[in-house]
């Protein structure tokens, strides 16, 4: 504060803009703005995917920006409620496509959640994840669909409303599974272990595309269809209607999809919130610092008193645990399952986002999961999507003269989309290997401590020489 | 009494007998150290003890009960904690979770308890920081705590390592060459500390040591292993003059012509 002149421009800029009530009303104005501009978007407008692809990103991404301001954590918990709770769904409301990616990211950073506790946590690589999120997808889609399954065929089909008890189901069925993995590959490590847990996801993929025959259990390749969705009371709908009609948006005669949709997005937050706490609350304690000694140093670990097998039979069930309820509202939502939704490419896809957002950090991996799930489903298909609008049009780019016509299809950025991926990955392996948003490690000690203490003598003073 | 009774101990690896029939006793409150050239077996012996490894043949009696066939966390729990020759930290946590991590045995650890935040567990997480906070007081690393271990120099990490060790509450701690690498003065504060193990904290102590101003100034009762061999045990002075440890440690020809029949070393 003394020496103010000597600052550079940018640590004046910077501690100016530390000060709450300066932070509180530049995230209010970016808030503001990006929503507004979200909700000003015309879907006949030409640039309409481009502009799309540049303003939700800002806005999913703002929960972020808040967690990051010097605000009180009230405030901050009380903008992020707001945003999920009201900005979110009026968005949905004006555009179900926004809805729509806000849940397939609710399911992806479940997902990286429970995968990030037997990867980042615990340190155990695991390249079958998918295998859980596929248990718990089937156990609800097995029950429900119309397909010519032995349980439609002998009529076992449970009711909608069931969906509710079914999210406990997968979370135990997919638990159970983890412990069955876990059992045989608790001696191996690394390489090994992921070789394995492979082998193990790709087994459970075949079995549901086999289990067919002879008794039909999932219906095989053609996969289950008509899988069941929770009951959706009419207020429900009529509270969707009453709040469009307020606010002037016309929907044009689909108000039931839209509120089915926005039912589905509060059922995904709320398994997204509970995951959340879990992994914090598991990560912030005895467990989780038995997970975190035997990444670092198993032989320590065991050493030290923490049992390894119980330990990582739990990571293993934690992490299958999550992933089953997340595969329960994922076969309600899509309302199809098949075996090709649990490839090998989707557990790579988890584990990527787990390595972007951030190995063992609880908020990176949720950075990485919404990140990675946009790339994939909007920012590169909406690129195409322009590029075919500007080609319907004829568009010429000004100065070269180029008819973008003539850009051809296999150039198409669709098309690259697990290049860019990769290309995403190497520059993370290089850049920050440590994913975008680093564990931070936990202050346990008073930090008022520490700084009353400067070079403070202990009992028995160490030279710094070392060895 | 004796707290640990070792009884005719034997591991082989392939072709190698690393530990042959070796039997120790260590009495309760004692500080006795284990001491041998390079390979003489002293590194194998702790993790026989600490179940890493599993004894051919043999007996250990510990605090009244048999420690074969337990796991390491088993033995951990039941009152024998070690530290490591090579410095073992969990290098990504900061000083006060590793010390958090060696009280796990004593802890309760439920799912349920962890995930409802009740009452309970967040009693027992305000004691397990309490706890550790005094035991890096202890070993004189006040205010350290938030610093990742391996971002200590050399000499603290040991010190990390006890206070981690010391953690589960033992009553015997087995150091394996605590003062490797450190330089006069710092392996006589380590001796210091090793001193006030035993007589703050009761634990009885047990060192495997090169360092012989260590471990003549320190111990009580001295085994000496050799080819996986104990070769001799007594006082410090007894192993001084024990020609069969000077043979040991210098060759057979440089202990003296008498003895000097075989071929040398």
């Amino acid at each position: 504060m003394t020496a103010q002149t000597s600052q550079s421009p940018w640590t004046t800029f910077r501690t100016w803009l530390s000060r709450p009530s300066v932070a509180g009303v530049v995230i209010l104005a970016y808030l503001l703005i990006v929503i507004v501009a979200l909700l000003s978007l015309n879907r006949a407008d030409l640039l309409f995917p481009l502009y799309s692809t540049l303003v939700f990103p800002p806005f999913v991404l703002s929960p972020f920006v808040i967690l990051a301001s010097p605000l009180d954590n009230r405030i901050k918990v009380t903008l992020i409620l707001v945003l999920v709770v009201i900005a979110m769904p009026l968005i949905g409301i004006y555009d179900s496509s926004y809805l729509e990616l806000t849940i397939q990211i609710c399911i992806f950073a479940g997902l990286a959640l429970g995968l990030n506790i037997v990867v980042g946590f615990a340190g155990l690589l695991d390249l079958g994840y998918i295998a859980f999120f596929a248990v718990g997808a089937y156990s609800w889609a097995m029950f429900t669909s119309s397909a010519e399954t032995v349980f439609f065929v002998s009529g076992i089909i449970v009711p909608g409303w069931a969906f509710y008890i079914f999210i406990f189901v997968g979370v135990v069925l997919a638990a159970l599974v983890g412990v069955l993995l876990g059992l045989p590959v608790l001696r191996l490590r690394g390489d090994y272990l992921a070789i394995v847990t492979l082998g193990f996801g790709e087994m459970i993929r075949v079995l549901a595309r086999n289990a067919d025959q002879p008794i039909n259990f999932t219906n095989g390749s053609q996969g289950l269809l008509n899988v069941g969705t929770p009951p959706m009371p009419q207020f429900w709908v009529d509270f969707i209607g009453s709040i469009a009609s307020t606010l002037g948006i016309r929907i044009a005669g689909n108000l039931e999809p839209l509120a089915q949709q926005m039912l589905f997005y509060f059922i995904g937050i709320v398994i997204l919130g509970v995951i959340i706490v879990a992994a914090r609350r598991l990560d912030n304690s005895a467990i989780g610092r038995a997970w975190t000694a035997i990444r670092e140093d198993e032989v320590a670990a065991i050493a030290m008193g923490v049992p390894l097998v119980k330990m990582k039979l739990l990571a293993f069930a934690t992490g299958a645990a999550f992933a089953g309820a997340i595969g329960v509202l994922y076969a309600a939502k899509q309302s199809f399952v098949s075996p090709e939704s649990f490839s090998l490419i989707q557990s790579i896809s988890i584990l990527a986002m787990v390595i972007v957002g951030g190995m063992g950090g609880i908020r990176g991996v949720i950075l990485g999961a919404i990140i990675v799930t946009l790339l994939n489903l909007q920012v590169l298909k909406n690129l195409s999507l322009q590029l075919n609008a500007l080609r319907n049009i004829d568009f010429i780019v000004p100065l070269i003269n180029f008819h973008i016509r003539d850009w051809p299809t296999q150039l198409e950025p669709a098309k690259y989309e697990r290049l860019v991926f990769g290309l995403l990955l190497v520059l993370m392996m290089l850049f920050r290997p440590a994913g975008l948003l680093p564990e931070p490690r936990r202050k346990l000690e008073l930090d008022m401590k520490k700084r009353a203490q400067p070079m403070e003598t202990p009992v028995i003073t160490s030279s710094e020489t070392g060895d | 009494m004796m707290l640990l009774e070792v009884k005719n101990l034997v591991k082989s690896f392939g072709g190698i007998r690393a530990v042959r029939d070796v039997s120790i006793s260590i009495p309760e409150g004692s500080i006795s150290s284990i001491i041998g050239p390079n390979g003489a077996g002293k590194t194998t012996f702790f993790n026989l003890l600490t179940g890493i490894y599993k004894p051919d043949a043999g007996s250990v009696e510990f605090n009244g009960r048999s420690l074969i066939g337990l796991r390491p966390d088993q033995v951990n729990a039941a009152g024998m904690s070690r530290t490591f020759q090579s410095i073992r930290l969990f290098s990504n946590m900061t000083v006060l979770e590793n010390v958090m991590v060696g009280m796990h045995s004593r802890l309760d650890v439920s799912v349920l308890k962890t995930l409802l935040r009740t009452g309970g567990f967040n009693r027992q997480e305000e004691h397990v920081r309490n706890y550790a906070r005094e035991l890096l007081h202890f070993v004189g690393l006040t205010g350290k705590g938030d610093e990742l271990g391996r971002n200590l120099p050399y000499g603290d990490q040991r010190r990390v390592e006890i206070a981690r060790a010391l953690a589960s509450d033992p009553k015997l701690i087995l150091l394996d060459e605590p003062t490797a690498g450190m330089n006069p003065q710092e392996s006589n504060e380590a001796t210091v500390l090793f001193r006030r193990v035993r007589d703050e904290r009761k634990v009885t102590v047990v060192l495997i040591e090169h360092d012989m101003r260590v471990v003549m100034g320190i111990s009580e009762h001295i085994s000496v292993l050799d080819y996986g061999e104990k070769i001799a045990e007594g006082s410090p002075k007894a192993i001084r003059e024990n020609t069969r440890v000077i043979q040991a440690y210098l060759g057979r020809r440089a202990a003296g012509a008498e003895v000097n029949s075989g071929s040398p070393a």
